[in-house]
């Protein structure tokens, strides 16, 4: 069977996009393999491990389980619409300042994750360890690794992303202070 | 560069960049994404078509009949390449098994296809539409039952000093236990990829490979042509753990597929495929015996361990740390291996000691608890500043105690009832423990090219692969340091069997070996430099981007006015590592929290206090060691490759049914270097440090654990289902 | 992945006429389960009629007090919303507990009662399995079982269902609007939606070909202390092992007046013996004796009947303050 081939429009980076992709292209290999916006990365391609993590209308989603032609529309930023290495997002600057990575595979995802999950913070939305419903969520360690935990790093950088987190979220936070999340 | 003497005061003692915390010179791309890895190299070779593989269905067999005609129909499919069409091929000397499975099986998701397309949805659909008849045969999978029919392994033997069973007989306090670790995967997250393009009888290969120069060894001797005529290139690799020190079937695939397709291929392992595909940390079964005096001299000291992996594969040597770590006139080392039919067992993150020394450091823990001993105490009284099978072979550094010592103080390990399950916080059941933490220190030859420009900028080259180690940053210190220039006159070009064959990443070998031979480099450039600027009298100083010699001053870029000056040379080693003892060592704490309900473990702090030599970054370093405590978090609490013994698979071969720590897992993490340099190992004095924080802190966890519910699990990893029986009642 | 049409469905009565007409068509909302089995060839629909138009994402007061929750309303925003978080606690709870972020912020209210199993050997092409192809046989049976049900299974299949959201719905007693190819529509409470496997695991739920999942209706607020305890291996984004949903009112004879409890990670479907609740005050152990009274476990996943149970305690515990 040939392939089902459909035209699909959107913003990528704040550029206008539009492609003629098969059915079947998820947003990951539309991004990758046709627009060559490679900072995105395939690491599971079954929304196991967050490295394809981008923001799409604002929010992020995992975009290797998506598909490109379901987006018609919409407007999607990637890693390298954050920031370039000559004018690098604070978070960007952050993860470099803290050595929030090592072999830089999963990074673009975790900093895709990580500039959503302060928003997400902002906008109220609770997560497993937000304590209270009622209450509004804080940009605390706890909050902060439970909203990163969908972005894997076989390094085990968290440590150190976490620091950059907690830079950005304007909450320089002392080891001590992490250490007492289960009780 | 021969390094067969002490290193003396050299000029990477200035310490002027080396040693001082930096920032990765690769941070900016990878924070942005424009680090280029192997499948993202659209710019390389024009016209790539995709690559996408078929794995084997069964464990152990034979393909009775492949059938392909519904693939080979897909619109934009160009060729199917299976092992009937491949041509001969060998197999490289680090691969156990066949990377192209046909008509033998040897292994669950050995490659048996490979479709070329036009675009990777086309490929993927028709990899699925062929059809392949299987003769299963009856493999073996399960590792305790082939536990007695395991033998000594070739190049593996037994080592025995003194009289252990007679020894551990006689001893008033003995333990004899039983450990296992199961079957692990690396899990990097880069899935093996690879670009092939031929340009001829020529063959390029954009890969993720740690290992160039073994690479193209391998490449060559499968694809049966000179090495000359192969070319890898890996600059970036999205993590590897060892999983990556060999050729693997995306490589061999992508070759075999632009053969074929007459143009260039991509291949990337898809996610499920890769447990089984590819390597794992084989399981092990480890029995310890140690016997000693009522006051805790250890007189006895037993290691055996079982192993298993593919006909013509190695066993996981679990016992290694053993023969070293601890003193005791009485020893026995022991490794059997049996032949198991589940895929390739090979190298992982500390290979031998990462499993070895979970099972070893909870002994020592129930020893010292047998003996009514402080862990601590009971590690100290039995260190050895010899190599305890040599007597008068000395330990080049040895800071065990001092790492003990330092850590107990900065963890309030004073604070610990050392009576399990005796701290309570509501719900939680709170613990510490201890490991000690070990790995050897190894060398081995490394080359590098340098370069000056007459702008003065330095530029090293280095077949040297950075796995997420921080590579590129220490080789731009190394020749900062060494050529008296500051960082940002520095490039490094790594990863490309064009440049200079280094030792390569493995086995925490990489830092101090590449940027010894950058460093040999750099001290022949230095003597071409002074040549070139007629330099002759006294060894000219390097500072500040300036050469000055007996009164006069020049910039250093005058030197190569009338063109680049190149250095070339390679660090080679004379046998200080057997006068010596060269090794690493660390103190890991960890202190958990277990619910009394459910049995599931938070880890709440993990502290590691390490020496290995001179750390040339700490920054990196750090995240080196933080990163390998979670990878040994990981293989305390959570990770197994789950093996189907009827089946002969690893049954949860993805990213869900492989649980890795993820954020919530890992506490924050603490990581103090003592101060070391260690003039027996390089011109650097540095030693490894990728490694060592693997090492111990796995049963720095277990013993944790002990420490908060008075549960000893003794086979990894400690799932809450191995604790929920012997936890107490709660309603 | 094989080759599809795709459409985007105008509304719900296009949708399932759509549907019934399209030889192979599917509906595709967030499609994190469906693409990621697609993937695999596990699913292989000839035909994607995306829902994502529909406008059936906005959470609404029913007049009998209750929420009427929008097929399309995505977890994070159904978690999210103030109404779930104050009366329907234990629902938030379950949907923050499960997944990602980022799979939540796609994920849909739908879509997640319709995920299928996490089973490995369901996952795996090359393995019988008697869901993925009818009468091939159950390879997870004396396979690797951990993670697999203890209950409500059958020698055909011993696969779980993987939801979270659907435990806490469970309690709450949801029902699941839908619409027919026809254009009828009908509600099936939540404890009809999904059928335990029996000699035909590949029939997953009560829908019928081309039924259309409209929204969840829950009805008005309970009260009590609600909460969702999930346990699994690692700390965060991973399937449960056992989770507990309960709503307990924390008043009377042994601090609880009444309870209601459901399980997930032990069933092919979420687990609730209404039965067993009139046990609430005499503790978790007369509970789970009569929830799991039927259980058969293996070896390997026998540990999940004693941890729903000292799950449940530690539940009873923290709902009575």
């Amino acid at each position: 069977m040939n392939p089902v081939m459909n035209k699909v429009s959107f913003t990528v980076n704040g550029a206008a996009r539009t492609l003629e992709v098969d059915t079947r292209t998820t947003l990951l290999d539309a991004l990758r393999e046709h627009l060559r916006l490679t900072g995105t990365k395939k690491g599971c391609d079954h929304g196991q491990c967050g490295a394809c993590t981008v923001i799409v209308d604002g929010r992020r989603v995992n975009s290797c389980l998506t598909l490109a032609v379901m987006h018609e529309g919409g407007s999607v930023t990637t890693v390298e619409g954050l920031g370039m290495p000559d004018k690098l997002h604070p978070m960007q600057a952050a993860f470099v300042k803290h050595d929030g990575y090592q072999c830089g595979y999963c990074t673009p995802g975790q900093i895709c994750s990580a500039v959503a999950v302060l928003e997400e913070i902002k906008a109220g939305i609770p997560s497993h360890v937000t304590a209270s419903l009622a209450d509004a969520p804080r940009a605390t360690n706890a909050e902060m690794r439970e909203r990163m935990s969908g972005n894997i790093c076989r390094c085990g950088a968290y440590s150190n992303i976490l620091d950059a987190m907690a830079e950005v979220a304007g909450q320089r936070t002392a080891g001590q202070q992490n250490g007492k999340d289960p009780a | 560069m021969k390094f067969d003497t002490p290193a003396g005061t050299n000029p990477i003692d200035q310490l002027k960049v080396v040693g001082k915390a930096t920032d990765r010179i690769d941070g900016p791309l990878k924070t942005t994404g424009t680090a280029p890895y192997a499948y993202e190299r659209h710019g390389v070779v024009a016209n790539q078509a995709y690559g996408f593989i078929l794995g084997a269905g069964i464990a152990k067999g034979r393909i009775t009949a492949l059938d392909a005609a519904a693939a080979r129909a897909v619109p934009g499919v160009i060729a199917v390449v299976t092992a009937e069409n491949a041509g001969k091929l060998g197999k490289g000397k680090w691969n156990t098994a066949a990377l192209l499975g046909g008509p033998e099986i040897q292994h669950y998701h050995q490659a048996v296809a490979l479709v070329v397309a036009e675009t990777f949805e086309q490929a993927r659909d028709a990899a699925g539409l062929i059809r392949v008849a299987y003769q299963a045969e009856n493999g073996a999978y399960d590792l305790a039952a082939a536990r007695d029919g395991a033998t000594v392994a070739k190049d593996e033997p037994d080592s025995a000093i003194g009289d252990f069973a007679g020894a551990f007989a006689a001893a008033p306090v003995r333990l004899d236990a039983t450990y296992t670790t199961p079957d692990q995967g690396h899990a990097m997250m880069e899935p093996h990829a690879t670009i092939a393009a031929w340009n001829g009888d020529k063959l390029t290969l954009w890969t993720s490979n740690q290992m160039i120069n073994w690479g193209v060894k391998d490449v060559a001797q499968t694809l049966g042509m000179p090495e000359e005529n192969i070319r890898l290139i890996s600059p970036y690799i999205g993590g590897g753990f060892g999983g990556k020190l060999f050729v693997r079937s995306d490589a061999l695939m992508a070759a075999l597929g632009a053969k074929a397709a007459g143009r260039p291929v991509k291949v990337a392992l898809t996610r499920p495929l890769m447990f089984n595909n590819t390597t794992h940390r084989p399981a092990t079964i480890q029995r310890i015996r140690i016997g000693a005096t009522r006051d805790g001299r250890i007189t006895a000291i037993g290691h055996e361990s079982w192993s298993g992996d593919l006909p013509g594969g190695k066993p996981e040597t679990a016992v290694q740390q053993t023969r070293l770590l601890y003193a005791g006139a009485n020893r026995l080392t022991a490794m059997r291996l049996a032949v198991l039919d589940l895929p390739e067992g090979n190298a992982m993150r500390a290979p031998g000691e990462a499993p070895g020394l979970m099972a070893l450091e909870v002994a020592m823990d129930e020893m010292a608890e047998k003996l009514g001993m402080d862990p601590i105490q009971f590690r100290i009284l039995n260190d050895t500043q010899e190599d305890p099978e040599k007597p008068g072979r000395p330990f080049s550094q040895r800071q065990l105690i001092a790492c003990l010592q330092q850590g107990a103080q900065r963890f309030g390990w004073a604070k610990r009832n050392p009576k399990p399950a005796s701290v309570r916080e509501g719900r939680w059941l709170v613990g510490m423990g201890v490991a000690a933490g070990f790995r050897n220190n190894l060398v081995t030859k490394s080359a590098a090219r340098v370069r000056l420009d007459g702008q003065g900028m330095v530029t090293v080259e280095t077949d040297m692969t950075d796995i997420g180690t921080g590579t590129y940053t220490i080789i731009a210190q190394t020749a900062a340091e060494t050529m008296g220039v500051p960082l940002d006159k520095v490039a490094v070009r790594l990863g490309d069997s064009g440049f200079p064959v280094s030792c390569g990443s493995g086995g925490q070998w990489g830092a101090n070996n590449s940027t010894a031979g950058v460093y040999a480099a750099c001290m022949k450039l230095r003597q071409a430099v002074a040549r070139k600027l007629g330099f002759n009298a006294a060894e000219p100083r390097f500072a500040d981007g300036q050469v000055s010699s007996g009164g006069h001053t020049v910039p250093l870029g005058q030197a190569a006015r009338d063109g680049e000056l190149v250095a070339e040379d390679m660090i080679e080693y004379g046998d200080l590592d057997k006068k010596y003892q060269q090794s690493t060592f660390a103190g890991h704490f960890v202190e958990v929290a277990v619910d009394v309900a459910t049995g599931e473990v938070r880890l709440r702090r993990m502290l590691a206090v390490c020496a290995a030599g001179r750390i040339l970054n700490p920054k990196s370093a750090r995240s080196q060691v933080i990163g390998a405590m979670t990878m040994g978090a990981g293989a305390a609490l959570m990770e197994e490759l789950a093996v189907d013994k009827r089946r002969g698979f690893f049954v949860n071969h993805d990213l869900a049914g492989y649980e890795v720590p993820v954020h919530a897992d890992i506490p924050h993490q603490e990581v103090v270097f003592l101060d070391e340099v260690d003039p027996i190992s390089s011109p650097m004095k540095a030693k490894g440090v990728g490694e060592l924080g693997i090492c111990g802190v796995g049963a720095a966890v277990a013993n944790a654990i002990y420490n908060a519910t008075g549960v000893r699990v003794r086979d990894y990893p400690i799932t809450l289902d191995k604790i929920l029986d012997h936890l107490p009642d709660i309603a | 992945m094989r080759p599809f049409t795709y459409e985007r469905a105008t509304s719900p009565a296009d949708a399932v006429a759509k549907a019934a007409s399209i030889p192979g068509a599917r509906f595709i909302a967030g499609g994190t389960n469906l693409l990621d089995l697609m993937k695999l060839q596990i699913e292989t629909p000839a035909h994607l009629i995306d829902v994502n138009g529909l406008g059936l994402d906005r959470i609404e007061d029913t007049a009998e007090g209750g929420l009427r929750i929008g097929a399309l309303v995505r977890n994070t925003d159904l978690a999210a919303d103030m109404r779930v978080r104050r009366h329907y606690g234990v629902l938030s709870r379950a949907l923050v507990a499960g997944a990602s972020g980022q799979l939540r912020n796609v994920a849909t209210t739908a879509g997640n009662l319709l995920q299928r199993t996490r089973c490995p050997y369901f996952y795996d092409p090359n393995q019988p399995c008697n869901k993925r192809q009818p009468g091939s046989g159950c390879s997870a049976i004396g396979g690797v079982t951990r993670q697999l049900g203890v209950v409500g299974i059958s020698d055909a299949c011993i696969a779980t269902h993987p939801s979270d959201m659907a435990v806490a719905m469970r309690v709450l007693d949801a029902t699941v609007e839908t619409v027919r190819p026809g254009g009828a529509t009908r509600a099936i409470p939540i404890a009809d939606l999904h059928r335990l496997p029996g000699d035909t695991p590949h029939v997953e739920t009560t829908l019928e070909r081309g039924e259309l999942i409209t929204a969840v209706t829950l009805p008005k607020p309970v009260g009590g202390a609600q909460l969702y305890h999930k346990v699994r291996d690692r700390a965060s984004y991973a399937f449960a092992l056992v989770s507990v949903a309960a709503i307990v009112q924390p008043d009377g004879p042994n601090g609880i007046a009444w309870g209601r409890v459901a399980l997930g990670g032990v069933a092919p479907k979420p687990w609730r013996v209404e039965a067993a609740e009139a046990h609430m005050r005499q503790g978790a152990k007369d509970v789970t004796a009569v929830l799991l009274a039927d259980a058969r476990a293996t070896a390997d996943n026998r540990f999940k009947v004693k941890l729903a149970e000292r799950t449940l305690a530690a539940v009873l515990i923290e709902a009575r303050g």
